[in-house]
């Protein structure tokens, strides 16, 4: 089918440099990509030059980024429509998968999106996808696009939907903001001129838990993002830090030093219904849940160095606490991944901090940096990804590394020092 | 550096405290020492008094107390500073005092918080042997989050080994 595209008035032009994109809060750079990437050609949709925002390019920068894939140049060929496509073109180029599409720009500026996902060996069509999208959400529609074709092709969740949250320092000021996965619409969720850290997204991504010590002590908060309210909800004698959701939202887990050393606490997610959780003598922190919510993964240095233990909710806590990390005498900041399978933590190598994945049923562990500081790391919702703050050059940077360990990015700010990254939940389907 | 400094100028007022007298009940201050207080109390004595607790030549105007590398025990040197303080608590039952502990910034944030909660502790614990009150403190942690020290090397990591005492009002 050709599609008629119709003279739009300049009205409408002038509302889309209106709502260009905003300026990128995070630059991305990719290292290194994997053996078995799938090499996809994806050609500039029709009419797509017209519109404030490519689609493609974020399409491919996001497909690029999960470093599962490998852009084919599509230059000098431009099928819009599967009948358009010559497969031998693209055989030739070695192609393995095709995307193409079209947009057509609605009367009051709407946008509607066609696209196709195309096997090029096969020569048939695997997906085909639509939708209208306001001009200013052209990105998001992206996003969309991006997931569709990563789940078709690789059998796997997409998480190019998905957000982030992280803390910037910049001079004496301390910003939690929100971005979407890939860095972009990054907005302040709180500003304050004290540290800020530990944030940590509810399950159903409206609410970021985090640790505040604007009243001269680390206090837990929990801010509702739509409403930008938010509630104390650990706010005892002491220190009040690390929180972690449930799966099912309704509690966090809560490191107290109210009844003395550091240990870990249930609360309601409304502050109410405090409930001890580790009783040891030493220092029990950085709570992670099992996706199944009956056990979490901590930080403990009760056998002497700082290991990572795994103890289930219910029962005599302190007596079943079993130690899962051996290699080193520094192994901290567990994340669960969401299929229960594994966590990636922080394993103290010489002098370097490294970010490490172990494998709950082989106890196997892989190295997946060799950089000096990282710091925080945490799982993409899928598994294959892993976020984290290291330093470059003395700044702190957020980089991310597939769960592989074969595919490496940085995202940076212009300016300031950016850390304690928390990936957020997948979208909710709607 | 600035270290060795401050444990030098703690040492030689601690000679000095010894000469002067203990802060006793006269000098005791409703706002729980913050400022110097504005009631009759205190304008019955003589002579303006100075609070002892921001009296450059009292020994209760020091607050920090360093630690070794990896070390949550309060050393010998910083003995009198915190009995001093703990004295200043049994002597004025409304004072109240925050205990902040802090780290270097190496590591897990999180991890640091809680070995900066182990060095509040340590001179919760040694205060209250020396006779204050439990309910007069309260130790907390600031980990790695605010650092005096803010180079990268171990002159400031020493800095930043440490416990601050800070007075409600404060």
């Amino acid at each position: 089918m050709q599609i008629g595209f119709p003279k739009f008035p300049l009205y409408v032009l002038f509302l889309w440099l209106a709502a260009a994109p905003v300026q990128a809060a995070l630059d991305i750079e990719i290292f290194g990509g994997g053996a078995t990437q799938i090499p996809i050609a994806i050609v500039p949709f029709a009419h797509e030059e017209k519109l404030g925002q490519s689609i493609t390019s974020v399409v491919g920068a996001d497909l690029q980024r999960s470093g599962l894939f490998k852009l084919v140049d599509p230059r000098g060929l431009a099928p819009h429509e599967p009948m358009e496509v010559v497969y031998p073109e693209w055989v030739s180029r070695g192609a393995g998968a095709l995307v193409i599409g079209s947009t057509i720009t609605l009367p009051g500026g709407n946008v509607a999106v066609r696209v196709g996902l195309l096997d090029v060996a096969k020569q048939v069509q695997l997906a085909s996808y639509s939708e209208t999208v306001p001009a200013g959400q052209l990105r998001a529609a992206a996003h969309r696009i991006a997931d569709l074709i990563y789940e078709k092709l690789t059998g796997d969740v997409g998480v190019f939907s998905t957000r982030i949250a992280y803390v910037v320092k910049e001079g004496k000021k301390y910003a939690l903001q929100v971005a979407d996965a890939d860095g972009f619409n990054a907005q302040s969720v709180i500003e304050y001129t004290e540290p800020i850290i530990s944030p940590a997204w509810s399950p159903d991504g409206t609410q970021l838990a985090y640790v505040s010590f604007e009243n001269k002590k680390p206090v837990v908060y929990v801010q509702t993002l739509a409403t930008r309210t938010r509630k104390a909800v650990a706010n005892f004698k002491g220190s009040n830090s690390a929180p972690a959701w449930s799966p099912d939202g309704k509690k966090l887990a809560v490191v107290l030093s109210l009844m003395g050393g550091s240990q870990i606490f249930l609360v309601n997610a409304d502050g109410g219904g405090l409930q001890r959780l580790s009783q040891s003598s030493g220092i029990d922190t950085e709570p992670s849940f099992s996706p199944d919510g009956q056990s979490i993964i901590f930080t403990s240095d009760r056998g002497g160095s700082p290991q990572i233990y795994r103890m289930p909710i219910t029962g005599r806590a302190s007596g079943t606490a079993e130690r899962l990390t051996f290699e080193g005498s520094y192994n901290v900041s567990p994340d669960y991944s969401r299929d229960g399978r594994s966590f990636t933590f922080i394993h103290r190598n010489g002098d370097r901090f490294n970010v490490a994945i172990q494998d709950l049923a082989t106890r196997q562990v892989q190295l997946l940096t060799d950089s000096k500081f990282d710091e925080s790391p945490s799982f993409a919702p899928n598994g294959r990804i892993i976020l984290y703050a290291t330093e470059v050059k003395g700044r702190g940077i957020l980089s991310a590394v597939t769960s592989d360990g074969k595919t490496r990015q940085q995202l940076s700010t212009q300016a300031g020092d950016v850390r304690e990254p928390a990936w957020g939940p997948l979208p909710r389907p709607q | 550096m600035k270290k060795i400094f401050g444990v030098l100028l703690i040492s030689l007022l601690s000679a000095c405290a010894s000469q002067t007298t203990q802060p006793t009940a006269e000098v005791e201050d409703k706002s729980m020492g913050a400022r110097p207080a504005e009631n009759g109390a205190t304008a019955r004595e003589a002579a303006p008094t100075l609070n002892p607790l921001t009296d450059p030549g009292n020994i209760l105007s020091k607050r920090s107390v360093y630690f070794d590398f990896d070390s949550y025990v309060v050393k010998d040197e910083y003995r009198s500073l915190v009995q001093a303080h703990a004295q200043y608590l049994r002597d004025n039952p409304n004072a109240r005092v925050l205990l902040q502990g802090n780290t270097d910034e190496r590591g897990s944030r999180e991890y640091n918080l809680a070995l900066g909660q182990r060095r509040a502790d340590a001179v919760k614990h040694a205060m209250t042997l020396s006779g204050a009150r439990e309910s007069q403190i309260e130790s907390v942690s600031l980990g790695e989050e605010k650092p005096r020290g803010t180079g990268h090397d171990e002159s400031s990591w020493a800095e930043n080994r440490r416990t601050d005492i800070r007075y409600q009002g404060e």
